[in-house]
């Protein structure tokens, strides 16, 4: 069994972010890119199906310009096998390959791989779409099983049981493989990449594809007009004790 | 132009996202219908027959429906799809799942999590956990989009007159099956729906320590959240959790317990009327956020504030 486990280079989640002066976007000079941790968490729960036995191969793909390479190597550390960058000069963040273009890419890869599932990150931590999984489950006609806290391979391999993050609690459905679940947070915790593992993923096989040859553009559908602050709170003030608190949320806040 | 909002809903009854959704709508056209799909979803669709504003309910109902699987919504979607300029749905966990299906079956790049509307194109919504707002055009020409429910209020459920219509069920799939459901039970508000929200984090130190933060709730009927820590370990389920990938609320008072201020948490809440923090750490970035801040051990103040608030 084939898993596929698209990752996306994304800014390092402890970064504060910083709008662009001129309202273009956010400024990404210097800042610390990492792999998107949905996609961390992704690659951790394909690594652990091989190691139980269940899947024989994970094979990491990145859309993005030459730094993704960094990100995949980052996934081959964790004990992926093989990884495939997609080309493209388009930036990844906001405004560049859009959640519906990189379906399309993965869909190519799909019916060329012929993975029996996807595992992916529910959302992107800078754009904050939450479409790529559910998408690209759409395009092949697979079930989508989005927002996973558990996940198990049925004996047969030929269904999966996932427990979901709902708003009102968890939900578990069984969908046919081949298949696309999207990771929630509580999924797994991925491991750090040991240093000879590092040192071994270098050697492992990174093969490049252009979009082209996938048949993809990138036109943008969704163009990014502009990027601003959010207003910011007034600071406010400390008080001393639960009365003053008190006080103040009846008398001046008028909220109790 | 005439837009379709794709209703949440119990089968009983329309949940309150999708009030907030139509009231987006309503900022687009007046001309809106609303699809109901659902198992014996008659009590939802006279429900939604009486929200103001809503022009005509369109009832899909059959067993295929009974749990909102995605690939079956998706089909009874695209059925109607193309009479629209525009999709709206609530960017709850239903709607963040059925939705980008939708929209990549009409070749269209959805538009997530909308706070704001400047034109029938033009949409404002949070990115980078809610620290840039991106303007965004779309060139697409239906416009799929989820809606952050926060951000638009309510429309009246009383009021409307809608007419009501049948559409037969599309053809279902069994690739994907509902097994079971865990639900949350609470009488508290809904997290999202609440007026007060008390909220508590790693802080808390434990499940047990938890309770007295619900008891506060339940003196002056707030509803409880969470940060990502306290559900992770194990403190509260699942559903609480605020923040950039959990729930989003915007309650009149938000009172975090405990809680650091990650800009993850932050994501959550900021939009809050007012914010109390109640931490030890003076240093805690929830301070930066808050109207009034406490600088105590939660411990001995959280059951002092129960005792003394009316
Ligand atoms: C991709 C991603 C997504 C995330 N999404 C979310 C999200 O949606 N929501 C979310 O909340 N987090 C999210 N996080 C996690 C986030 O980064 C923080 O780790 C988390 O919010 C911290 O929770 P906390 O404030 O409860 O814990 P901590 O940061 O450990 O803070 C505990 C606080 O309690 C205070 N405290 C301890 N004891 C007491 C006491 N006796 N009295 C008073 N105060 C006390 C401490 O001073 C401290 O400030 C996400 C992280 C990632 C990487
Ligand atoms: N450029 C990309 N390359 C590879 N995978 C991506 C890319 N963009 C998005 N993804 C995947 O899609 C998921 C959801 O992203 P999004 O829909 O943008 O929130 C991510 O967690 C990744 O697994």
């Amino acid at each position: 069994m084939k898993i596929l486990v698209p990752v996306k280079r994304a800014i390092d989640y402890n970064v504060k972010v910083r709008v662009k002066a001129d309202e273009s976007g956010v400024d990404l000079a210097n800042v610390k890119m990492s792999i998107n941790p949905f996609d961390e968490i992704a690659v951790e729960e394909a690594v652990r199906l091989v190691e139980k036995g269940v899947a024989s191969e994970v094979v990491v793909v990145s859309i993005g310009p030459a730094q993704v390479q960094e990100t995949l190597r980052t996934a081959l550390a964790m004990g992926a096998d093989r990884a495939i960058r997609v080309q493209t000069d388009v930036p990844t963040d906001l405004g560049g390959v859009e959640p519906l273009a990189v379906a399309k890419c993965l869909k190519a890869l799909c019916d060329k791989e012929q993975p029996s599932l996807v595992i992916m990150g529910k959302q992107s931590i800078d754009d904050d779409s939450n479409q790529t999984g559910q998408m690209l489950a759409a395009l092949l006609g697979w079930p989508q099983a989005t927002f996973a806290s558990e996940l198990s391979i049925s004996a047969t391999k030929d269904s999966a049981e996932v427990t979901r993050e709902i708003d009102g609690g968890l939900e578990t459905l069984a969908v046919k493989l081949p298949a696309v679940v999207t990771t929630d947070l509580r999924l797994n915790e991925p491991r750090y990449a040991s240093l000879p593992n590092i040192m071994k993923a270098k050697k492992k096989p990174l093969d490049d594809v252009s979009a082209e040859e996938l048949g993809v553009e990138f036109k943008p559908r969704l163009k990014v007009l502009k990027v601003t602050t959010p207003p910011t709170r007034q600071s406010g003030i400390k008080v001393d004790s639960v009365d003053a608190l008190i006080d103040k949320l009846r008398n001046e806040a008028k909220v109790i | 132009m005439t837009v379709l909002v794709i209703a949440e809903h119990t089968h009983d009854e329309i949940k309150p996202s999708t009030l907030n959704t139509i009231s987006a709508a309503a900022k687009i056209s007046s001309d809106i219908d609303v699809l109901v799909i659902g198992q014996d979803c008659a009590a939802a669709c006279s429900a939604a027959q009486k929200i103001a504003g809503v022009s005509k309910v369109i009832k899909c109902d059959h067993a295929a429906y009974a749990h909102n699987i995605a690939e079956n919504i998706t089909p009874a979607v695209l059925q109607i799809a193309k009479n629209y300029s525009h999709i709206l749905a609530p960017a709850s966990t239903f709607g963040k799942n059925v939705m980008p299906r939708v929209a990549a079956l009409l070749d269209t790049q959805q538009i997530s999590d909308i706070i704001s509307i400047e034109n029938d194109s033009t949409f404002k919504r949070p990115v980078y956990a809610g620290n840039a707002i991106a303007t965004v055009e779309s060139l697409d020409s239906i416009k799929v989009i989820t809606v952050r429910t926060t951000a638009f209020d309510k429309v009246a459920a009383e009021g409307g007159n809608a007419a009501l219509e049948d559409l037969a069920a599309a053809e279902t799939t069994d690739i994907s099956n509902f097994v079971k459901q865990e639900v949350t039970v609470s009488d508290r508000p809904e997290l999202t729906a609440a007026n007060i929200v008390i909220s508590g984090g790693r802080g808390l130190g434990s499940a047990e320590n938890f309770h007295i933060i619900e008891k506060l709730a339940d003196k002056i009927g707030a509803a409880v959240g969470a940060s990502r820590a306290a559900v992770d370990a194990g403190y509260v389920p699942n559903d609480y959790q605020v923040g950039q990938t959990g729930k989003v609320v915007a309650p009149d008072l938000y009172i975090a317990v405990g809680i650091s201020g990650a800009i993850q948490h932050l994501a959550g809440m900021k939009d809050s009327k007012v914010i109390v923090a109640i931490n030890k750490d003076a240093e805690a970035p929830i301070f930066s956020v808050a109207d009034y801040g406490l600088v105590a051990d939660l411990f001995e103040v959280v059951p002092e504030l129960t005792d003394k608030i009316a």
